[in-house]
């Protein structure tokens, strides 16, 4: 049976020790031939290792320049900051590397240059593990492990200890493929192979890559992911109209979302109290299931929760400051939580107050800061020392004129459209500043209404994911992990004992081992084996039998060349 | 006595620690001279009896350009007993101011950990503290069985250099961590990481030291020079590539290990399993340049050289993984607390 070997691979037992070379002279090539010649190229070992190289080297980029799908907004800086380079960058795809046409091609080739050579390797492994160990070589002098001693016992029962001793307690799990002959009257020989398994694990590596690649395709196809911001006693509905943010799969379909509701019942967070750095968040909610049942459960970081085939992850936190605007008319124009977005560490936060629906006048915009803790450190300079909310203080400035809210075009609601829109200022012309305390109700400058700051309740930005193939990409993983781990620890050993009558009666035993690659535990095997045959030990060993350890006296007969090139190869020979 | 000291005096051994591993630097190097020499004696004796001996020599030995004839046979090393291969003065210092070293190391870690009343791995710190305590233990352990005194060198230089980064630059109070790396993921995930960082210092010793020897046995002229006499007394290509691999191939498995529960975590905790963050970016050019290495091993005209320079590559990812990701890129792995 002629075994699938991949072009330039060099990692297996080659028998008749002959490196196959390719021949000197090229054929002509047809378009068949072409085609197949280039099939043998991408799915050479050479090709594979290049394009693996290739593909390190392309993932580099991606960690150096700001990539659209993390970080939109330092593209567009960056954009804005080198407006020759970015935009030669932008064409090559180089602000989302990872989706870009060349690294697509790169990974896309590696895995069909990887089924190429995986695929046709399956099927001569699953013949191989089907076939006979390799004859008893003729010489056992020249391996590196060898052993034997004379015995009283026949050859036959000789070689049926040794075929037992080989295959191990465990009938089902035998630790070596053992094939025993007659070689000539009377004198039997056993050989043995194990690691099968290094193989074995080799595929299942490959294979569970290329399960986990077709996993996360199908994950990316069907997900959904989106992000809503729920306030403190305030509820969140499972719709994609509910969403703040949302993007899925093209295989998404809206209708399957599960129409679970939740409602933010209260939200706790612990500082550390020297350094103020957050310790501990934790959102306490009540979900709805669509059969109407309520159950309480509560979100943490690296804690997620499970509703309707969602994650719901905890991924910020901050104040949303209740507030009531009057307007002229002291008619109540908005009333309602207003999310501030937190700055740092201390929650210093800003936030924008949009009051479109005035019952007289101008449209009003309020911008400004909220200190959860204010604390006056100069004469009108106010800043947050402590992120909890011991002394809540906002600071406002006010703009009247026209939102922008009804041109139709999307806002930011975290951004005030300064177009359209005047700076309340005093009499110096210097911008007018409010400072409202919870309780407090403040006229707006321009008799343009007033502000009550109500209440200060907390609000959670929770993220919302389902992704059906996760157990799919975490089992492949995991596959791959344990393929891995047998292939690259699992011993490849060949083992061969022969018992010969002596002509006086008594069997000379005579043994040697091989392994591919270096093998601490040869030796061991070997005289483990030698150990459990009849008459062990009770008369010495003629044979050599010295205490090797180290592949370095493994002599260079074509068994070992996965090891080195051939002129590196020769030193070790030379120590024989 | 409160945790705010328990910290200071963990501090106090790494220090105790660095001291203990620089005599060990200073003896493991004085050990690879005396081998430089003797290596270096063995030759002239060898060039004195040169013209009785060739053939001889010829039929027994490796002969080498610029070779010492038996000395250098790596079957001699794991048991030392051949000439001129005892035990010397020097190596006792080293073993031993290591061993005092990896005890002081062990101490400091345990009481880090106590300090900040966590794992001890949670940021660049305590990473480094952890990471060179881990290839401490592998270099006692290879060193165990084998007889290679520049491993000694290139470890505890490295970790010497590690640990004066770590203490000057890169120290932090003992402290609590953030919501996010409030985690078991933490002692899995990092833990794993470390070590396998660990491991993969030692092979890439042992493929520097693979990658000058082969340098100087094909005629390179600046290793041919007496200095590097010590290279011939190293064990030889094929075992050195030998210990490069196993080291490298558990440390390849444990890597894989961290990215896949890097990745569970990240699901955990981010609600994502793999976004392309630096870290993560880099953790899997390091997974690709060593993977590149394992197949390098396997294809004809690879193997040897070229495999060794893979070697030194995914080691450099590993350092820049490390320094250049969480100092200077943007990402959710900033960590280092600085």
């Amino acid at each position: 049976m002629s075994i699938y070997r991949p072009e330039g691979i060099d990692d297996s037992y080659t028998n008749d020790g002959v490196t196959p070379t390719p021949p000197p002279t090229l054929p002509r090539l047809g378009a068949r031939g072409t085609v197949r010649w280039v099939w043998r190229q991408l799915t050479s070992m050479r090709v594979a290792l290049m394009l693996l190289m290739l593909l390190a080297v392309a993932a580099v980029p991606g960690s150096v320049l700001p990539q659209r799908p993390v970080d939109p907004a330092k593209v567009a800086a960056y954009l804005v900051d080198h407006p020759g380079s970015g935009a030669w960058l932008d064409r090559l795809g180089a602000f989302d590397v990872y989706a870009s046409v060349w690294f697509s091609a790169i990974y896309l080739l590696l895995f069909v240059s990887l089924i190429g050579c995986i695929l046709p390797r399956t099927r001569a492994h699953l013949g191989a593990v089907r076939a006979r160990p390799p004859r008893v070589p003729r010489r056992f002098d020249r391996f590196g492990a060898t052993g034997g001693f004379t015995t009283t016992s026949a050859p036959r029962e000789v070689a049926d200890e040794a075929a037992a001793a080989l295959r191990g307690p465990i009938r089902w799990l035998p630790r070596f493929r053992v094939d025993v002959r007659e070689e000539q009257a009377g004198t039997w020989a056993v050989s043995a192979e194990r690691g099968y398994l290094r193989e074995t694990g080799n595929l299942v590596f490959h294979l569970a890559l290329i399960g986990l690649i077709v996993a996360v395709g199908t994950g990316q196809f069907l997900h959904y992911r989106g992000q809503a911001i729920v306030v403190q006693g305030r509820g969140f509905a499972n719709a994609v109209v509910d969403y703040d943010t949302f993007e899925s799969g093209s295989g998404f379909d809206p209708a399957s979302l599960v129409p679970f509701s939740l409602t933010l019942d209260e939200f706790t967070a612990r500082f550390d109290p020297e350094t103020l750095a957050a310790r501990y968040f934790r959102a306490d909610v009540t979900v709805r299931d669509p059969d109407g049942s309520e159950r309480p459960e509560s979100i943490r970081v690296n804690h997620p929760l499970d509703a309707g085939g969602a994650k719901v992850y905890l991924q910020g936190n901050g104040y949303a400051p209740d507030v009531t605007v009057r307007d002229a008319a002291g008619e109540v124009a908005f009333a309602g939580p207003v999310p501030f977005v937190a700055a740092d560490d201390v929650y210093t936060s800003r936030g924008v107050i949009k009051v479109p629906d005035v019952s007289t006048g101008d449209q009003i915009g309020i911008v400004g800061f909220l200190l959860p803790t204010a604390l006056e450190t100069a004469p009108g300079l106010w800043r947050s020392v402590n992120p909890q909310p011991n002394a809540p203080l906002l600071v406002l400035s006010v703009w009247a004129g026209d939102l922008g809210l009804d041109d139709g075009i999307p806002q930011n609601v975290y951004q005030l459209d300064q177009q359209g829109m005047t700076q309340a200022v005093n009499a110096a012309a210097a911008p007018v500043t409010l400072y409202v305390r919870p309780g407090e109700t403040v006229d707006l400058p321009d008799g343009l209404g007033s502000i009550t700051f109500d209440a200060l309740p907390r609000f959670v930005a929770l993220d919302l994911r389902h992704d059906p193939s996760l157990a799919f990409v975490l089992a492949f993983a995991l596959a791959a992990l344990a393929g891995l781990a047998t292939s690259l620890f699992t011993p490849r050993r060949r083992v061969w004992v022969r018992a010969a009558p002596d002509g006086s009666g008594r069997t000379v035993i005579t043994a040697a081992a091989l392994a591919r690659g270096d093998d601490l535990g040869l030796q061991g095997e070997l005289d483990r084996v030698l150990d459990a045959l009849p008459g062990a030990g009770v008369l010495p060993t003629a044979a050599e039998s010295d205490d090797v350890t180290d592949n370095d006296d493994v002599p260079h007969d074509g068994l070992h060349d996965d090891l080195y090139d051939d002129d590196a190869m020769t030193a070790p020979e030379a120590n024989r | 006595m409160n945790v705010a000291d328990l910290g200071d005096l963990s501090t106090t051994l790494v220090w105790g620690a660095v001291t203990a591993y620089t005599v060990a630097l200073i003896a493991y190097t004085l050990d690879l001279a005396r081998l430089t020499e003797q290596a270096g004696s063995a030759a002239r004796r060898a060039r004195e009896t040169a013209s009785a001996a060739v053939t001889r020599a010829a039929a027994v030995g490796p002969v080498r350009t610029g070779g010492t004839g038996t000395l250098t046979s790596p079957r001699t090393a794991p048991g030392g007993g051949a000439p001129g291969r005892r035990t010397s003065k020097a190596r006792g210092i080293a073993r031993s101011t290591t061993i005092l070293g990896l005890a002081l190391q062990v101490a400091a870690v345990v009481l880090r950990g106590i300090a900040a009343g966590r794992t001890p791995w949670a940021n660049m710190y305590e990473f480094a503290l952890v990471g060179t305590m881990v290839a401490v233990v592998v270099l006692l352990l290879v060193l165990r069985r084998r007889d290679v005194p520049f491993l000694g060198v290139a470890v505890t230089g490295l970790t010497v250099l590690a640990l004066a980064v770590a203490l000057l630059v890169f120290y932090v109070q003992a402290d609590g961590v953030q919501p996010a790396l409030d985690s078991y993921w933490l002692v899995i995930h990092v833990g794993v990481a470390i070590t396998a960082a660990g491991v993969f210092t030692v092979a890439f010793a042992a493929s520097v030291l693979q990658l000058l020897r082969s340098s100087r046995e094909r005629g390179s002229g600046a290793l041919s020079r007496p200095v590097w006499r010590w290279l011939d007394t190293v064990p030889g290509l094929t075992e050195l590539e030998a210990l490069s691999f196993r080291l490298n191939a558990v440390g390849f498995v444990l890597w894989t290990f961290t990215v896949i529960a890097g990745a569970i975590w990240a699901e955990h905790a981010w609600g994502r399993y793999w976004g392309w963050d630096p870290k993560e970016v880099w953790s899997f050019v390091i997974w690709v340049v060593y993977a590149a290495y394992l197949h390098a091993r396997t294809t004809r005209g690879w193997a040897g050289r070229r495999a060794a320079w893979f070697v030194v590559v995914g080691y450099s990812c590993v350092l820049a993984n490390f320094t250049l990701v969480n100092l200077f890129f943007a990402g959710k792995h900033t960590y280092s607390g600085l």
